[in-house]
């Protein structure tokens, strides 16, 4: 459905996509994730035809989104960061606007933005003015103004950024919901690995430009860890985590790696293995005092990529 | 440019019919073009948006208080010898005891306003709301936004002037029991044609700063400073020039005193407030024959009376033309920059 090939966007020095190759499938959900700067607000942007990139071609649906951008826009629906309404319309009226814009009669766009409101739970706030909506609503909002062109692709750019954990679950699993009934491809990126895990078919590593990995999140995370996938952080009562504690840490199984800080140990391991690092720490004798189960960010992936590649 | 307003008012006319033939249901299962989506919506936002009311009022008003000095002065106004005389109607507009200024003048002096007020945050507001990447985001073309937001303005401005030009004869019809002749009628109009086009120059131009700048604040402040650059402190520095370049006053060169005249008037009309006042003056007062120095040879032999309107008309077409080709090029300057430009999210 998207196929990029040899994308390229500099500016000036800087080169913002560095020869990106990558495929999605019709009605595939592809998390692009990479850190702020990485350049995946400018690869979106050259899909979408509102810049234009310096070599490579884009292909939507078949179509070249340079020499034909409103037919692009036509088949596709942008959801752009932080997305603003016009704030003295209702969001009922700020949806039949964009829907008479994608050519549908007055008649046709109201009956489709009230569907779409139903869809999205803002049915309720329908005739609130937009400018009052909070930023959970405006996202939401956001995909109903995305959806009202029955579009073939959705593209999210950082959906989830500033909405709250049960936000981000809702958002999430309506775009999963809308994707498998209707056969919508959906692209989006995002810097949070572990909530877009959970709804990507695959996902791609974007990192200064270049795409590191892509692939599902099983071989991805296999790929990058190895045996270390896992981390929990205990702090032990007193100054610093006494030497047998470390020693029996490690000789739990699938125990990778041991740091300890002051009072704060790292402990790395291929399973999940919480409940045997605190019985270790109680039967050595030291206080517990707080014990956690680390999740990684992608930081700590990027790390982890780069240290092995300067290993390897 | 007149194009463009006038297939708008077509359009309107045609969607005022169907509304008359009561066919307004069919009108909403019709596909509507998304330009004038765009139109719509945008002068919908004019119209109620608070600059537009604030300076709809402030016009209103000044329009209402010189019509009143012009009516209660018309009666000395018209001399027995008077070869202008047949012109009364249009002495409405020109005329003021002092008190007031007349309605040509508060035009002159507000248009410029009004254009910059509907004008200055057309672009930056969109993008600032974050709204401009959700329209990119739909099919339309890019210069789609930009050009409905001039017609939707134009449109506005159109509308409201020659409302309130025929407003203003509708009331000296009635107050003075005196209707306009043919001439007068077309003077009127052709006057208010030249004021749209005035302040589509200041539209364009506050259109232009909009896409320069980022903050609107920033370019109200530059379009305004435009403004009153031009309404005060260009005709200081003008007399500045001239006087420093001005002989003693002992001297008699009339030559020198030519050039002067003409250098001065040269370097007035590069400000558009004077284009403006001297064309819409030469349309209003039939009495003025020419808007440049006239020697006494000249003069010579010349009857006193008014100029016919062709005669008028071809006095000012360097200034009509001046305005459009204005407006053009602000709005080049605005449409370029803002083609290329990439949008990004807020």
């Amino acid at each position: 459905m998207i196929e990029l090939s040899g994308l390229t966007k500099r500016y000036g020095d800087f080169t913002a996509v560095d020869h990106l190759d990558l495929q999605v499938a019709k009605g595939e959900i592809f998390g692009l994730l990479g850190p702020n700067g990485a350049g995946k607000s400018t690869t979106i942007l050259m899909i979408l035809g509102l810049t234009e990139p310096d070599e490579g071609s884009v292909r939507v649906a078949g179509i070249d989104p340079v020499s034909r951008p409103v037919e692009v826009k036509k088949k596709v629906g942008y959801l752009p960061e932080d997305v603003g309404f016009y704030e003295r319309y209702s969001g009922l009226e700020n949806l039949v606007f964009t829907g008479r814009l994608n050519g549908l009669p007055m008649k046709e766009a109201r009956r489709r933005a009230e569907e779409l409101l139903e869809k999205v739970g803002l049915a309720e706030h329908a005739e609130k003015k937009a400018g009052l909506y909070s930023r959970g609503m405006r996202q939401r909002l956001g995909l109903a103004d995305v959806l009202i062109k029955h579009p073939e692709v959705i593209i999210l750019d950082e959906p989830i950024l500033g909405l709250d954990p049960y936000g981000v679950k809702e958002f999430l699993e309506t775009i999963v919901r809308l994707s498998r009934e209707e056969g919508i491809t959906v692209l989006f990126s995002s810097h949070h690995l572990y909530q877009v895990q959970q709804v990507c078919d695959r996902v791609g590593l974007f990192v200064s430009g270049r795409l590191l990995a892509v692939g599902d999140i099983n071989t991805l995370s296999q790929q990058l860890f190895g045996n270390d996938a896992w981390a929990v952080e205990a702090t032990v009562a007193g100054d610093r985590v006494p030497e047998k504690v470390v020693e029996a840490v490690k000789k739990i199984e699938g125990v990778t790696k041991v740091r300890a800080d002051g009072n704060r140990m790292t402990v790395e391991c291929s399973h999940d293995i919480t409940a045997g690092v605190a019985k270790a720490i109680i039967d050595a004798g030291a206080g517990l005092l707080s014990l956690n189960r680390k999740e990684y960010g992608l930081d700590d992936i990027y790390y982890h990529y780069f240290e092995k590649a300067e290993t390897a | 440019m007149n194009g463009i307003a006038g297939t708008t008012e077509k359009v309107k006319k045609e969607r005022w019919w169907t509304r008359l033939r009561g066919s307004s249901r069919r009108e909403e299962e019709q596909v509507m073009p998304p330009f004038r989506v765009l139109v719509q919506k945008e002068i919908a936002d004019q119209v109620r948006s608070w600059q537009f009311i604030i300076l709809i009022a402030i016009i209103a008003l000044t329009t209402m208080g010189s019509l009143y000095t012009a009516l209660s002065n018309i009666r000395d106004a018209i001399k027995p010898d008077d070869p202008t005389s047949s012109y009364i109607f249009l002495k409405l507009f020109t005329l003021s005891d002092g008190t007031m200024p007349s309605f040509l003048v508060f035009i002159s002096f507000l248009g410029p306003l009004l254009g910059i007020a509907l004008g200055f945050d057309a672009i930056n507001s969109e993008q600032n709301r974050g709204t401009l990447s959700r329209l990119l985001a739909q099919p339309i073309h890019r210069d789609y936004i930009i050009n409905a937001k001039f017609v939707a303005s134009l449109t506005v401005i159109a509308v409201m002037f020659f409302s309130l030009g025929l407003l203003v004869t509708g009331i000296g019809i009635l107050a003075t029991g005196i209707a306009p002749t043919p001439e007068e009628f077309a003077r009127i109009l052709l006057f208010i044609f030249v004021s749209v086009l005035y302040v589509a120059l200041w539209l364009n131009m506050s259109v232009w700063l909009s896409v320069k700048f980022r903050q609107p604040a920033a370019s109200a402040l530059t379009g305004m400073a435009v403004w009153i650059f031009f309404s005060v402190f260009y005709p200081m520095i003008v007399n500045l020039i001239i006087k420093g370049m001005s002989p003693p006053s002992w001297t008699v060169n009339p030559a020198y005193e030519l050039f002067l005249n003409k250098l001065k008037l040269t370097l007035m009309r590069l400000a558009p407030n004077y284009l403006f006042s001297e064309a819409t003056s030469t349309l209003l007062m039939p009495s003025v024959r020419s808007l440049g120095p006239l020697t006494m040879e000249q003069l010579s032999g010349a009857i006193p009376g008014p100029l016919p309107l062709g005669q008028s008309l071809l006095l000012i077409w360097p200034h009509i033309t001046a305005f459009i080709a204005l407006t053009v090029i602000f709005f080049v300057l605005a449409y370029v920059p803002f083609m290329r430009r990439e949008i990004r999210a807020r």
